[in-house]
């Protein structure tokens, strides 16, 4: 089966410039040779910590960034200047949902206005245009009566997030990427907005792409998941899999470094010491040896590879590779 | 578990903010008690009141804006009654607090060495040199890295996680008898998190320390809570020990927050949720905050506020289902 969206080798650096002559100082490898893809229906979640380039992935993938090398390809048609599809037809066919639920709509539209707004400048006409904010807005759960002319700032956090999965869908996207949609939100919000977006899924036929900081929410709303780690894929693959039985040392970590929820077995031991590097310069070869219980030589020299097993999971671990030089391998 | 005087006791707490528009009754009535060297895990959502309560403890609110009845005791001292100069003492040396954000709670512009230095000679009226020695020793106590280094470094030049730990360092340069945390692994990534709570539970054992700690996070609160207290609109809704709040929640919005907390198992299925949104904190409803998000709610619920019950020795719940025995919790 094609793959809706197919990305091979995504990469973005950013340099750091400074000094009198605003020369490049660092280079800042935000995302370094990111490949999957996403089939019809589905939902990828992706995990990582702060710095480690999921959310520049997600905006690499709307082009609100351009990138450095790679290709992105939607339902087999490659994206970019005299390709197949072009941004705003990308835009149609892909939308966005992000963290701060304030700052992504203007506060000066009531919100109605904000949603249809996308259709309007994509050439329905205003009253159609309306029409469909309306019909979004009782998608949303929000009665359109109540809602329609109200402004951003007379919402709370979670009737906001809905405005802005509204919006997501006023263009009839086939793809939404849920930029940590959930994360400010409180947890008796998160779950109504969860349910939201479960159900508006089914109802739309969607397909998702969840960046989440948190392992549980992740867990909960994806068929697979991807792990990064300073701006490459660590692990990929079917997230039952991924949660019960991690292959790559770090993915095993971040998993036990979850509050255990049970007071009866509580974390002893923090699985890592230290925070994640910096993702300027980060270290040679493996970029997670410097926190790796197992880091040998050839972790430093030579950078793994994202190899895929039989079980349809992708490690880039030289551990996992026979002949690849490491002792465990 | 009587015998023991508590260190922290608080009657009858209640803070409102008044603006010209409108009066925010941010604390409602919170009673506690805690024992030396216990932990209390206040567990709550945003604008429960978590934070308000915990300012109010160290005199933190500010007075003329801010409206606080009832009594706080700690460590002998009466907070709410005791002049600014008095509250300076008892602030670190009785009672410290850590924050959400080590970036906007230390100060930029001096080194690490410099702030738990100026604490310690400020309080114990040791010279300068000792204070030094003192700072490196809790530096090695928080465990943060080649920390002679460390000592001269600006808080910019330290990682979230290091931050963290020299802001806890600073909180216990004096040997407070009471920490109060408000969220201090929030900000923070979970491999780091979980390093700050191990290390926060080892000194607060080390050092015999009460502990309140204040996290919307249930997981969090497990892992360091000896009590946890549960907070809605200004008031504890359930109180107990950790294992019975969590495993055989009483009151029903501790059951739907731990309901529409995100576990493992049920994958992809609709979240059992708690409808609406939380109250207005300018016009609470005059029974029972969460009676109208609750499922069970009956007239008697919105006509007055409910009591605490007690349904064990340790574990008290507002909720007029309990007192009319329709819950019945058994013991773990």
């Amino acid at each position: 089966m094609r793959p809706l969206l197919a990305v091979d080798g995504l990469t973005k650096h950013f340099p750091l410039r400074g000094g009198p002559l605003n020369r490049t100082k660092a280079v800042v490898q935000a995302v370094d040779d990111v490949s999957f893809e996403v089939g019809a229906g589905e939902t990828l979640g992706i995990v990582g910590e702060s710095g480690c380039g999921k959310s520049t992935t997600a905006r690499l993938l709307m082009h609100l960034v351009p990138l450095d090398h790679g290709t992105i390809a939607f339902d087999g048609k490659a994206v970019g200047a005299g390709a197949g599809l072009s941004r705003r037809d990308l835009h149609r066919q892909m939308q966005m949902v992000f963290q701060d639920s304030y700052a992504s709509l203007n506060p000066r539209l009531p919100v109605a206005m904000s949603i249809a707004f996308g259709p309007l400048v994509h050439g329905l006409a205003k009253s159609a245009s309306l029409a469909r904010a309306r019909d979004l807005l009782q998608a949303v759960g929000l009665d359109p009566m109540l809602f329609a002319n109200r402004y951003p700032h007379e919402l709370s956090g979670g009737q906001r997030q809905r405005i802005n999965v509204a919006r997501a869908l006023a263009l009839e996207p086939r793809l939404v990427i849920l930029d940590e949609a959930v994360s400010a939100l409180d947890k008796s919000i998160e779950a109504q907005v969860l349910n939201l977006l479960i159900d508006i899924k089914e109802q739309f036929d969607l397909t998702y792409i969840f960046i989440s900081h948190d392992l549980n929410v992740v867990r909960f709303i994806s068929d697979r998941v991807l792990v990064m780690y300073l701006g490459k894929v660590v692990e990929l693959g079917p997230v039952d899999r991924i949660y019960r039985e991690p292959r790559h040392p770090y993915t095993k970590a971040l998993l036990s470094a979850m509050p255990s929820m049970d007071p009866r077995r509580r974390t002893m031991d923090a699985p890592l010491s230290g925070d994640p590097p910096n993702p300027i310069n980060p270290p040679s070869g493996c970029r997670f040896r410097t926190r790796c219980p197992f880091a040998e030589a050839v972790c430093a020299d030579v950078p793994p590879t994202l190899t895929m097993g039989h079980d349809g999971r992708a490690v880039a671990c030289h551990m996992l590779v026979s002949g690849s030089g490491h002792r465990r391998a | 578990m009587s015998s023991i005087v508590p260190v922290v006791s608080v009657e009858g707490l209640r803070v409102r903010f008044t603006t010209p528009d409108a009066t925010v009754s941010a604390v409602n009535g919170v009673d506690f008690a805690l024992e030396p060297g216990r932990v209390l895990g206040i567990l709550g959502e945003s604008g429960s009141g978590k934070t308000v309560t915990l300012r109010a403890l160290i005199g933190l609110l500010p007075r003329g804006h801010s409206h606080v009845e009832g009594r706080i005791t700690v460590a002998g001292h009466e907070i709410t009654k005791i002049s600014e100069a008095e509250l300076r003492e008892v602030r670190g040396t009785k009672i410290a607090m850590i924050f959400q954000e080590p970036m906007t709670a230390l100060d930029p512009v001096f080194t690490i060495g410099e702030q738990i230095a100026e604490t310690i000679v400020r309080h114990e009226g040791v010279s300068r040199a000792d204070a030094y020695r003192r700072a490196l020793d809790l530096l090695e106590m928080v465990q943060i890295p080649s920390a002679v280094r460390r000592l001269n470094s600006y808080p910019h030049e330290m990682s979230g996680g290091m931050r963290q730990r020299a802001m806890i360092a600073v909180a216990l340069s004096c040997r407070p008898a009471v920490l109060l945390a408000d969220e201090p692994t929030t900000a923070l990534d979970v491999t780091v998190q979980i390093q700050i709570i191990v290390l926060l539970r080892q000194l607060q054992r080390e050092l015999g320390m009460a502990v309140v700690f204040v996290t919307h996070d249930v997981g969090v609160a497990v892992e360091v809570a000896d009590r946890i207290a549960v907070m809605y609109a200004g008031r504890f809704v359930e109180t107990g020990p950790t294992e019975t709040v969590i495993c055989s929640p009483a009151h029903p919005y501790t059951a739907g927050l731990l309901a529409s907390t995100v576990l493992g198992a049920a994958q992809g299925q609709r979240l059992d949720t708690i409808p609406g949104t939380p109250p207005d904190m300018t016009s609470l409803p005059p029974g029972c905050s969460f009676a109208p998000r609750c499922r069970f709610a009956e007239t008697g619920c919105h006509r007055a506020l409910p009591p605490e019950f007690a349904l064990a020795s340790d574990h008290a719940v507002r909720c007029l289902r309990v007192a009319a025995g329709e819950i019945a919790v058994a013991e773990p």
